[in-house]
């Protein structure tokens, strides 16, 4: 089958894409800055973050690009006010939720979240911030969850079940009380199922799973979709 | 699938082969998840880790994928419930009627708080959102049965009565 | 079995119906069932023997006749006696005055014309009028002639032309019109393709579709039997809320009492069409009634929405085409097969066709199932069908469309209940909630109320919906602390609009309505919470002295 080439307006520059490319794809291919958080090239999207949002032209409705396919004549804007408002408040939103203290954060100077915010211009926070106090796991030989700063992106989730193929990590509960989970809700240090590969830690964006030891900087692959993919795996 | 496989510490009893029946009737398909979780709880009374493992055996599931549906849908118990359960339902037409009172006042009655079970293990109490019988509002379960219009006192009395302390107001 | 056999079924039962003078028809749906109903019942059977009436007095066990306030609840044929409050001992004395001497007792007879006589009964037609148990009672009021005359007079084409011409929308909330979806799934490649039917009714307050499955679960799986051959299905599933005993029990019988009578799995009605319905049961997530969500749980798995496109009717089940409709949607099916499309179309407003089962509660007279032709004005279910407020306090809001819908003051009564009008307003359809306030409730408590059951609700998937209503609800529990500043509603302001527009499903998108509504609409209340510290109904501060001396 052969794939139809389309033609689509982004900020109003005239790009051509293949049909099933999503609206980020063929940004991203044309040097278009669209935030993402939850989206990481390699992995299913979740469309969770909505940092994305894009509008298009002739819907009051507002899609994440991550997941929305183009279509020919496709008129897209990517950097609106409103659209910039709100990106800035969910970046507000994710830094109230839990416990985000830079400062003491191994993922300090390395935190997508963080860059995230200075990117958009989110400089402070207006909602009261909520000190959470999740017990730390840290059982495992090499790795450590800290659901205190877990922003539920689930990416660490589905690079263990779409990359790894163990399927060690999922959520539990659900809303705010949303955590991430090791098997039934154990101990890591206890798990058989996990393999110890550490593509969770690679590909957690901020501070929430960490390798023990290891400045963050030296954990985090500047090409982290082909790690992710599996071909400069350990 | 071996025999031992399956084995997670859980007794074979009748309970085991009821569940065991109704896996086989979904043919392990994964998609019967929540049947299967039904059916545990239903027979077991509350889900617990060996349940768990078993059925995640059963179905070749992950066990964390179980846990994370067992956790995410809110009939699903995790913890044994108390011999008695009084479930109160704060649906709107119960709200605007009034049910917030009844529970506070039970609350500190019987100094258990809602989603909990009491110390001597005896009275669980729990919230649902909506049983659907609005019009008769404010609804609260006692064990199986749907009280309507209930009252603080008609509650109160008949905690009082399944706790069998012999202070049944009698009218 | 062949379509002549129904077809002569339904004349064997109707003349066995004929065959007795009265029927009593006692209600035992979930609201007259706490008040005893099933007792009323036994001894109803058991005085007909007694005054040895058996041969003209049929009893039977019926659904829901909408005065749920008034339970148990007695409706005597002919002539339509409604019997409220009836115990036992009022049984025998029906059974003994009304039956066996044909005076019809005044006293316990209930009159009320203005509950009955604005509402239009077309989804309801048997509710409490056939015993739901019993397929043949369905049959012989005309039940399952819809789906042969479409198996033997139509085309697929031809069915979903009729659903396009009737206008009927989806009853589930959004309106979106039912023949166009139909249209899509039928065209949509792929196959098996799958029927929906969506019995998720997990809004606090309303109880529509539940009364529907236990008073006439036929007419749903009769809909889904049209819709699938419309569309070219082979399997359905019909997905229960599980705090709906009743409702399943009665679900489960219907489809084994259809399948006996070779009108489900199988070749139907000797023809080469088939389809077969699986029950699935919600497990307690409100989410889960989202169309994306429900397909989530249908596979076993957390019920979390996604993006759409792409839409359920071209990837739905396991990424097949699927259609999903409310179960109140498909009951009209029937309906429009067997008096047309453009029959249908002349009922209810020009935008709006049919009618709309509403639970209408809080503080009114006559709490119940109600159902109204579209566009008509709220004002009339209120106070005519709801007769009022009672106690003599006066009305303050109503809420429409369950806890995402707005709260609408005294002077926007005269809306007409029709999708855009209450949209316009800031309400919603919803699946069909009336929640009445009187001046007793608290504007501020009751979107507090609401939003604790969005934040409660939310799956957690994207940001705005999970982490935004926590920071409403956190604002809401400020003002009520008595820590409120006016600063803060120019914030709920923005972040209820984020959270409309950048949220992920439906539930997020319309979790603000009814704080926003309520800062339209009664943002005096709100005012005088934050500078007075005074809440005019004695709701709020009171409850938070009694929090702290606890």
């Amino acid at each position: 089958m052969s794939v139809r080439t389309i033609k689509l307006k982004i900020d109003g520059k005239e790009v051509t894409a293949q049909e099933a490319d999503t609206i980020l794809e063929v940004a991203r291919e044309n040097e278009i800055f669209i935030p993402t958080l939850c989206y990481l090239e390699g992995l299913t999207s979740l469309g969770g973050c909505r940092l994305c949002l894009v509008e298009v032209k002739g819907s009051p409705k507002l899609f994440p690009a991550c997941s929305t396919a183009v279509s020919n004549r496709m008129e897209v804007i990517t950097n609106s006010d409103s659209l910039m408002e709100y990106r800035r408040m969910i970046v507000e939103l994710l830094l109230s939720e839990r416990t985000h203290i830079c400062a003491v954060c191994v993922a300090n100077d390395s935190c997508e979240l963080q860059e995230m915010a200075t990117e958009l211009g989110t400089d402070h926070v207006r909602f009261n911030r909520k000190w959470t106090n999740h017990k730390i796991d840290s059982s495992h030989e090499n790795l450590v969850l800290d659901p205190n700063r877990c922003i539920l992106c689930t990416r660490c989730i589905r690079v263990c079940d779409e990359v790894e193929g163990v399927h060690t990590l999922d959520l539990k509960m659900r809303g705010k009380d949303s955590q991430v989970i090791i098997d039934l809700d154990e101990p890591w240090g206890a798990s058989n199922s996990c393999t110890s590969c550490m593509k969770c830690a690679a590909v957690c964006p901020v501070g929430a799973i960490y390798i023990k030891g290891k400045a963050l900087s030296e954990t985090k692959d500047k090409e982290l979709p082909e790690f992710v993919l599996g071909r400069r795996c350990r | 699938m071996s025999p031992e496989s399956l084995h997670t510490g859980l007794k074979s009893d009748r309970r085991l082969v009821l569940l065991e029946k109704v896996i086989t009737q979904h043919q392990y398909q994964k998609e019967s998840l929540l049947e299967i979780l039904h059916k545990a709880q239903e027979l077991y009374g509350y889900l617990d880790k060996d349940l768990f493992l078993y059925i995640s055996n059963a179905l070749d599931l992950p066990s964390s994928h179980v846990y994370g549906v067992a956790t995410f849908y809110n009939l699903f118990k995790l913890k044994k419930p108390g011999t008695h359960t009084i479930t109160f339902c704060l649906g709107t037409a119960c709200f605007v009627k009034g049910v917030e009172q009844i529970i506070s006042a039970v609350e500190r009655a019987f100094n258990v708080e809602r989603g909990e079970t009491s110390a001597d293990g005896r009275l669980s109490l729990f919230i649902t959102r909506c049983i659907g019988a609005c019009a008769m509002a404010p609804n609260v379960i006692v064990d199986d049965e749907v009280v309507g219009g209930a009252s603080k006192e008609a509650v109160m009395n008949k905690i009082n009565f399944l706790l069998g302390d012999g202070k049944v107001e009698t009218r | 079995m062949k379509p002549d056999d129904i077809i002569k079924l339904a004349e064997r039962d109707l003349n066995l119906r004929r065959s007795y003078k009265y029927r009593i028809n006692v209600c035992c749906s979930s609201g007259c069932l706490p008040f005893g109903a099933l007792k009323v019942l036994k001894e109803f059977q058991d005085a007909v023997k007694e005054f040895a009436v058996e041969e003209e007095c049929k009893v039977a066990r019926t659904g829901c006749v909408g005065t749920c306030y008034l339970g148990p609840v007695v409706v005597v044929e002919p002539g339509d006696y409604l019997y409220q409050n009836v115990t036992p001992e009022k049984a025998r004395e029906i059974v003994r005055e009304h039956i066996t001497k044909g005076a019809p007792l005044k006293n316990l007879i209930y009159s009320n014309e203005t509950f009955f006589k604005k509402q239009l009964r077309l989804v309801l037609r048997n509710a409490g009028k056939i015993d739901p148990f019993r397929i043949e009672d369905y049959i012989s009021t005309g039940g399952y002639s819809a789906l042969i005359k479409c198996l033997t007079k139509m085309s697929p084409q031809e069915v979903i032309d009729e659903v396009s011409a009737s206008g009927l929308r989806g009853r589930g909330g959004a309106g979106f019109p039912t023949g166009h979806k139909w249209n899509f799934v039928a065209r949509a490649p792929g196959s098996p393709k799958y029927v929906v039917a969506n019995l998720d009714e997990g809004d606090p307050g309303v109880f529509a579709n539940r009364t529907l499955a236990e008073a006439d679960p036929h007419a749903i799986i009769e809909g889904m039997l049209i819709a699938a051959y419309a569309i070219g299905a082979e399997h359905g599933y019909i997905y229960i809320r599980a705090e709906y005993p009743l409702a399943i029990q009665t679900l489960k019988r219907a489809m084994k009492q259809a399948a006996s009578l070779s009108l489900l799995e199988g070749d139907i009605l000797e023809s080469s069409f088939k389809f077969d319905v699986k029950l699935r049961l919600g497990a307690g997530a409100f989410v889960a009634g989202e169309e994306t969500a429900i397909l989530a749980s249908i596979e076993g798995r957390r019920a979390t929405p996604r993006p759409r496109p792409p839409y359920p009717a071209t990837s739905g089940l396991w990424g097949k085409p699927t259609l999903i409709q409310n179960v109140e949607t498909l009951a009209n099916v029937p309906l429009i097969i067997n008096n047309g499309g453009a029959w249908f179309s002349r009922i209810g407003s020009p935008r709006c066709s049919g009618t709309k089962c509403f639970s209408l509660t809080g503080k009114v007279k006559n709490p119940g199932l109600i159902e109204i032709p579209m566009g008509i004005a709220l004002r009339e279910v209120v106070f005519d069908i709801g007769g009022g407020i009672p106690d003599g306090k006066k009305f303050k809001s109503v809420q429409v469309g369950g806890p995402s819908g707005g709260c609408l003051p005294e002077d926007l009564l005269d809306l007409s209940v029709d999708y855009e009008s209450l949209t316009k307003a800031g309400a919603i359809m919803g699946s069909g909630g009336i929640v009445v306030m009187d001046e007793t409730s608290c504007m501020v408590d009751t979107a507090k109320f609401f939003t604790d059951f969005c934040v409660d609700e939310s799956c957690g998937k994207c940001v705005p919906c999970r982490v935004g209503l926590v920071k409403v609800k956190n604002t809401f529990e400020g003002i009520i602390r008595g820590e409120g500043k006016v600063e803060n509603l120019a914030l709920l302001k923005k972040l209820g609009n984020l959270i409309q527009e950048t949220s992920l499903c439906g539930l997020g998108q319309t979790a603000p309505n009814p704080v926003l509504t309520t800062l339209r609409y009664f943002e005096d209340e709100y005012i005088s919470h934050i500078i007075e510290k005074k809440c005019r109904a004695g709701k709020c501060f009171t409850s938070h002295k009694e929090a702290s001396r606890k």
